[in-house]
């Protein structure tokens, strides 16, 4: 038992307050937004939008979800999530695997190869003719072959791997598996855990990527939606700004005009943020799981 | 028969050369699951590597990285003396140092704060919402920072408005004094909980009798909190801090782009991430910006030495 005196209380009493603020702070701008995606957008300008939305209408979703390019890109982001996310589990895995034999010659030379990129980069401008260079600019597979292999995951990978038990290699050999069958039938399957949490890293990464499409495309119908909502926030604070600098008449229908499209650009951020928000609750355990492992290896 | 040798896990431990190539092709299939990820290495981060070379080169689009005639330090040259040198260079160590001033205790501090919480449920409520928004992409909150701060509707303007400490709304992010404290909240808000994790697993690894016996000796739970909980993760603190030495230049990128839209605020946001980008990518100056690149580089190379120097004499070496 421990004893509590009149100066624990206090600290106690300070602590539940301090981290309820910090969640109500970190909660309300999520909130605000999503009151604000479910208000009409001319009755926000008004302002005044806080806890509640003052008029309610299903509109803004009905315009983003009508709109057949944010729809797109909701697919392209969905699509680029999917297939990234496979190609590089699988293929970092494989890699893995490999690199978790003994008798592979150059397993030394291969892991200093890979490390050495952990601290090493070429910047983003040769990085940038590269791609050029490649032929990769402008093609959906711009986000999806340059995270094929992360040596950060083959690291967790192979920690995982060499901590099966040894004899399950030997005997799937015994039965004649090859190396590339004993990692399909055998490996592949015990490690549920370990590609469960990579996979949602990984996902997280390519959901939340706007960067990449940002500079390497230009097509609009390839654009996922966090660059396009990257463009439509981008545009919405210089029409904020124009209507600043308007003259007073000019200046009220260009601010009608913004806010109009802050309650929409409100309801876009909702569906960009949707999947992760919806998957998180359940996914919250590996995700704190995959920070540990991660840190196993500083 | 040799070839059972061959796949089993003998290694002789003097191969000689030829030995060492009969090898290589007989375990191929082997080599196959590693050699063409090794290849995607080379092509995707050598090559860049080798690429930064252009620094030294007046790179010219149509002619390539061969034909291109050579220049020597004239591009670091250009950068040292041109007028955006010094700005850029205090926006890249103010914002960085502001960001480790303040970003790395506060998890510190809620992880310590968590701790104390013995109501389990309320601590999970507070773990599951501060954890969430290092998922989001920083356009979503930048979004909601700008949403947050914005003129017309911003939560803050009414909240200040109806305490009486403004009567008209300000615009926060058009406004170069506020951006480094704007940009720093932003980064506290979006990773203060996620960052907590690793200093929670630490403290879960504190010996508990300690508490007992200190809390027999009289010590309040703050005088616990402060002389054993907090001396008990001091090593995982310092690795972390070394870590974040060598980071020091890395000031932000995505964060920066994305909330520093208004060009009025270059004085305060340009930092060297986002000037190479503004120099390489949108204005194709493509060897001024790789040479601005390699001297952040090489300054982080040396941090980072540095710091795994500390490190070591420490006694927590990095590699």
């Amino acid at each position: 038992m421990r004893y509590y005196t009149f100066g624990d209380r206090v600290m106690s009493i300070t602590i539940y307050c301090l981290l309820t603020l910090l969640a109500f702070t970190t909660f309300y701008p999520f909130w605000n937004a999503l009151v604000i995606s479910f208000n009409n957008g001319l009755d926000t300008s008004l302002g005044g939008i806080t806890f509640w939305p003052r008029k309610f209408t299903l509109e803004n979703y009905g315009i983003v979800f009508q709109d057949k390019r944010l729809l797109n890109g909701f697919m392209v982001a969905l699509l680029r999530t999917a297939v990234g996310t496979v190609i590089s589990i699988l293929c970092t895995a494989i890699f893995a695997y490999g690199m978790t034999k003994r008798e592979l010659v150059g397993r030394k030379f291969y892991m200093v190869v890979g490390i050495v990129t952990l601290y090493f980069n070429g910047g983003l401008i040769p990085y940038y003719l590269l791609i050029k260079d490649l032929g990769l600019r402008d093609t959906f597979w711009v986000m999806v072959i340059p995270g094929a292999i992360s040596v950060w995951n083959m690291i967790i990978f192979r920690t995982f791997f060499m901590g099966l038990p040894a004899g399950l290699d030997e005997s799937a050999k015994i039965d004649g598996c090859g190396h590339w069958g004993t990692f399909f039938r055998i490996v592949l399957p015990l490690s549920g855990p370990v590609i469960a949490t990579l996979s949602l890293f990984t996902a997280v990464y390519h959901w939340n990527d706007w960067f990449t499409p940002g500079i390497f495309i230009t097509k609009q119908n390839l654009l996922p939606i966090q660059t396009m909502l990257k463009q439509i926030l981008n545009s919405n604070i210089m029409t904020e700004q124009m209507a600043q600098l308007d003259s007073a008449a000019q200046g009220v229908v260009s601010r009608m005009r913004s806010v109009t499209t802050k309650s929409l650009s409100m309801a876009t951020m909702m569906v960009a943020t949707l999947p992760i928000v919806m998957v998180y609750p359940f996914v919250q355990k590996y995700f704190v799981k995959g920070v540990l492992v991660g840190s196993l290896k500083e | 028969m040799s070839k059972i040798i061959a796949n089993n896990n003998i290694v002789p431990k003097q191969r000689t050369r030829t030995g060492a190539i009969t090898y290589f092709f007989r375990q191929w299939e082997l080599q196959l699951m590693v050699i063409p990820a090794i290849f995607f290495i080379f092509i995707f981060s050598y090559v860049p590597m080798y690429g930064t070379l252009m620094a030294f080169q007046n790179y010219n689009i149509f002619k390539g990285f061969w034909q291109s005639p050579w220049t020597g330090f004239d591009h670091f040259q250009l950068f040292f003396h041109s007028r955006d040198f010094w700005p850029v260079m205090r926006n890249t160590l103010v914002i960085s140092i502001l960001k480790l001033a303040i970003g790395f205790p506060a998890p510190i501090l809620l992880a310590l704060m968590l701790n104390e919480v013995r109501k389990m449920m309320f601590k999970r409520v507070v773990q599951t919402i501060t954890y969430l928004p290092h998922f989001m992409s920083w356009v979503i909150v930048a979004g909601f920072t700008i949403s947050i701060l914005s003129t017309d509707n911003g939560s803050f303007n009414i909240l200040l408005h109806k305490l009486n400490i403004i009567d008209e709304p300000v615009n926060w992010l058009s406004t170069s004094e506020y951006f480094w404290t704007i940009l720093v909240s932003a980064n506290v808000w979006k990773d203060i909980g996620f960052s907590s994790i690793i200093y929670l697993a630490a403290i879960a690894g504190v010996n508990q009798d300690m508490y007992e016996a200190a809390a027999i000796d009289g010590a309040s739970r703050l005088k616990q909190m402060f002389l054993i909980t907090l001396p008990s993760i001091l090593p995982v603190i310092i690795i972390f801090m070394i870590l974040a030495i060598g980071n020091l230049l890395n000031a932000g990128f995505e964060d920066i782009l994305l909330l520093a839209t208004n060009p009025a605020l270059r004085d305060v946001s340009d930092v060297l991430d986002t000037y190479v980008y503004r120099m390489g990518i949108q204005t194709s100056r493509f060897s001024y910006a790789t040479a601005v690149g390699l001297f952040k580089a090489v300054i982080s190379v040396t941090l980072l030495t540095i710091a795994n120097l500390l490190a070591r004499r420490s006694g927590n070496s990095l590699w």
